[in-house]
């Protein structure tokens, strides 16, 4: 495609941006012309969506350049940026659900005369909006009243009716089924026709060829390259994904494997935000005792819905058969979990792991507190003795064990969960990004607690977005994308490449 | 580093809740013995009718107290109160009972009552404004239908039409009586004795940790194996149990049952415990600070109507203190 004769929409050039003195993006650099769909890919956390931000005005202190139609523009609020004809449609619809679709389409954009609303204007233009869009519904009815794939297209209308020249699209697919995303692609190319330049964002391999003209490809942060999509084929846009050196030690000691420790057949999780599509769709593994089982996915893969899914965070929403040490086992609620010595590490510390009012001793024995209270009655004294324990076998620097669990660092709140689980003298241990968010001696801390507990026979299920950790302490890996199992592979057979390619998408026939 | 944080835990000890809760007790405090009205503040018989006053909100306040910390609130008592009242009233004078079994069943149409509240909350996930509301006024409601609309009193309609007067039963006299050489009024040692029994609950029991838990993060607590919907329960139904007392407190100092009685007292419980500066976000908080509350209140009703300032001017300056207090809060951060 020649470039020459097309309208260059919108130049960022140098973006850089640190968030608390960590570097998430380094001198990034992308492009934008009408009529064409830029991908921009990248593995989680390589820096797509912080760049949408700055692009949006969401983050307003960043370092670079950006231009849109050749002039110079600097954001400073999500308005100024829409005003500039950028919209965003985020993974999280941003419609109110209890306005109606007309209204909603023109939200902080009302017609009005001397401040009356003129309705009717904005029924009609809402109406013949969509019907262009091909879409014949009532424009009166609340949008909560949609399936989310019709709500999905009321966000786009939204986006497109104020003369929108570059819209975003950060995975617009996740909720929607495949005629569904067919109508998408037809909407895209209608757009695309009309002269406006769209940045798609996806983790799905199939998709990206379907739509893109362009691809860009970011890695923890940095820019590594820009390529036409004809003229990239998928082994080297996997490469530029995953390109980077193992270089990092890792403590992994294979220990003598038990018997199956953890069985899950037929697993299905229904989405907790409700949309059509389950979670994790008929997933099956297992892990043994003394093993970590690694899960790779992108976001949106169901890994993180699979462990809280078996723990019961979800209550017994789920359907599956589960096995502990042969026993059938019936998902009801974590505390039943927890009696049955499983321990989730949550994603997110600060929202579900901890409770940061408290001091470290209550979050250290909260999980455990019959055995501090027998008879109702609390220990304080048993509780102080092992909390002390813990916060010396794991190395847990605090100025009190009184201290509130909040003026902790990230890494030093983790060993708090750690220590709480510990308590519970867990038999399988599900971790759910153990690692993220701490400094590296943290991290490699709790790889050798990693180890410690598989050489006393404990089963871990690991996932992890950080490719390396992933890749040097499992001993086994199944990759998961959109909720179901599509490659497994043993410690020494995975590559990161392969283990890409499985989580974009692709079935491997193994 | 380790000094700054020597330092910080030094501040945080100064900027407390409880030293914060205690500077505004000890203002009011100062300003009744600047304005002693001729003495009055100096005698023990003014602390000792003020501590009468403000013991069945301190009652109310104390299970205002575990539902606040447990990130919910109860605007039933109230009418629980008010129900409870006249329940007891229609036992002891109307029907005669033995006082103890008034007591017990009293005790109990409390605990359900605010049980029910709980079950909604918990299990029905109806928030605590709402579900407590519909109690507050389906309890009101109760009231008035058990009591015909009238004050349950010594004066007891006849067949005839005439009123026939009974004596009033012992157990009234004996709430309303001062022990301790007239020193204490019986009813501010059944306030004292709930704020004993909530201390023990919440600092030294299993649920009372449980309840800061789901206070302070109820996901967390819910994955750490927290019963969250058993403990919310639990909470509701102690509040409803210290509204009966309360109420019980309430018909032997009016010596009748008033189908009306306590009408606004919620608000005042809620005013009681955010004054002492347990959060109404929940998590955080003591019953101590609640006790502060309660008395920063009653002093200053107290030191105002002993000036002979009117219920007007009483109320606006409420008003402007309970901001005060909670502005004082919040610039912590």
């Amino acid at each position: 495609m020649a470039k020459e004769n097309q309208q260059l929409l919108l130049k960022m050039d140098g973006i850089s941006k640190a968030f608390a003195g960590v570097q998430v993006l380094t001198d990034v650099s992308f492009d934008l012309y009408a009529g064409e769909v830029h991908v921009l890919a990248g593995e989680n956390g390589a820096g797509k969506t912080t760049l949408m931000k700055i692009l949006a005005g969401v983050h307003i202190d960043y370092e670079g350049q950006i231009s849109i139609n050749g002039q110079s523009v600097r954001f400073n609020s999500v308005h100024d940026a829409a005003a500039k004809g950028i919209s965003v449609i985020h993974q999280e619809l941003s419609l109110v659900g209890t306005m109606n679709v007309a209204e909603n389409i023109f939200l902080a954009k009302e017609k009005s005369v001397v401040g009356w609303l003129c309705q009717n204007a904005m029924i009609k233009q809402s109406r013949e909006l969509l019907q262009s869009l091909g879409l014949e519904i009532d424009v009166e009815k609340y949008v909560a009243d949609y399936p989310l794939s019709i709500q999905q297209m009321i966000e786009i209308a939204k986006a497109i009716a104020f003369d929108c020249r570059i819209i975003v699209m950060d995975e617009p697919t996740s909720a929607l089924t495949k005629p569904e995303v067919e109508k998408l692609f037809g909407i895209i190319s209608q757009l695309k026709s009309r002269g406006c330049g769209i940045i798609y964002i996806t983790h799905k391999m199939e998709e990206i060829y379907r739509i893109a003209d362009r691809i860009t490809v970011l890695r923890d942060g940095a820019y590594i390259g820009t390529a036409e999509a004809a003229e990239l084929p998928q082994n080297k846009l996997v490469q530029w994904m995953v390109g980077r050196e193992l270089n990092q030690q890792f403590p992994r000691h294979l220990t003598n494997l038990g018997s199956v420790r953890l069985q899950v057949e037929n697993f299905t999780v229904p989405d907790p935000s409700g949309k059509p599509v389950p979670a994790v769709n008929n997933v099956s593994f297992s892990v043994r005792a003394g093993e970590i089982l690694g899960i790779a996915g992108l976001s949106g893969s169901g890994s993180s819905e699979l462990l809280n899914g078996i723990f019961g965070t979800y209550g017994r929403k789920v359907t599956g058969s589960i096995k502990i040490d042969g026993q059938s086992f019936k998902t009801a609620s974590p505390r039943k979990s927890i009696e049955h010595k499983i321990s989730l590490l949550t994603k997110d510390r600060q929202a579900t792991g901890l409770v940061t009012e408290m001091s470290i001793v209550h979050n250290v024995t909260l999980a455990a507190l019959k055995k501090f209270s027998p008879c109702l009655w609390l220990r304080p004294k048993q509780e102080l003795h092992r909390t002390q324990n813990q916060m010396q076998s794991l190395r847990l620097k605090a100025a009190s064990p009184f201290q509130p669990v909040k003026s902790l660092s990230g890494g030093t709140q983790q060993k708090v969960v750690i220590a709480k689980w510990i308590e519970t003298q867990p038999k399988i241990m599900l971790l759910d990004e153990p690692t993220r968010g701490i400094d590296v001696g943290a991290k490699h801390e709790i790889y050798e607690l990693m180890n410690k507990w598989t050489s006393e026979g404990i089963a871990i299920v690991l996932i992890t977005s950080e490719m390396p950790e992933l890749l040097a302490m499992s001993d086994r890996i199944v990759v998961m994308h959109r909720g179901k199992i599509t490659a497994e592979f043993s410690g020494n057979e995975a590559t990161q490449e392969k283990i890409l390619k499985a989580a974009m998408g692709e079935e491997m026939q193994n | 580093m380790t000094e700054q944080l020597k330092l910080e835990s030094k501040q945080s000890i100064f900027y407390s809740p409880t030293a914060r809760a205690l500077g505004a007790l000890a203002v009011v405090f100062i300003i009744g013995l600047i304005f002693n009205a001729d003495g009055a503040f100096y005698k023990w018989g003014t602390h000792r009718d003020m501590l009468r006053a403000v013991s069945v909100f301190g009652i109310l306040a104390c299970g205002m107290t575990l539902v606040i910390i447990s990130g919910g609130i109860d605007l039933s008592v109230a009418s629980i109160l008010a129900l409870i009242a006249v329940a007891f009233s229609l036992f002891t004078i109307h029907w005669n009972w033995q006082p103890l079994a008034a007591v017990i069943i009293c005790l109990v149409i409390g605990t359900a009552c605010g049980t029910a509240a709980g079950v909604l909350i918990a299990k029905f996930t109806i928030q605590p404004f709402i579900a407590t509301l519909a109690m507050m006024v389906f309890a009101r409601g109760v009231a008035k239908w058990v009591s015909g609309g009238q004050k349950i009193s010594t004066a007891v309609l006849q067949p005839d039409g005439s009123y026939k007067y009974v004596d009033v039963p012992a157990i009234f006299n004996f709430l309303n009586s001062k022990i301790l050489g007239n020193n204490i009024s019986v009813v501010t040692v059944v306030f004292l004795i709930c704020l004993f029994i909530s201390y023990i609950l919440l600092v030294k029991l299993r649920p009372g940790r449980y309840i800061y838990a789901i206070g302070g993060n109820e996901v967390a607590a819910r994955l750490s194996g927290v019963p969250v919907d058993t403990i919310k329960i639990f909470a509701y139904g102690l509040s409803g149990l210290f509204c009966a007392v309360a109420g019980i407190c309430q018909a032997a100092q009016e010596l009748q049952g008033d189908p009306e009685a306590g009408i606004g007292y919620e608000l005042s419980a809620i005013a009681m415990v955010v004054i002492g500066g347990t959060s109404l976000q929940g998590g955080r908080g003591s019953i101590w600070l609640t006790l502060i509350g309660v008395l920063t209140i009653g002093y200053l009703e107290k030191i105002l109507s002993i000036n002979a300032v009117g219920e007007d001017k009483r109320l606006m300056l409420t008003g402007a203190i309970i901001i005060a207090a909670v502005l004082f809060q919040k610039t912590r951060k």
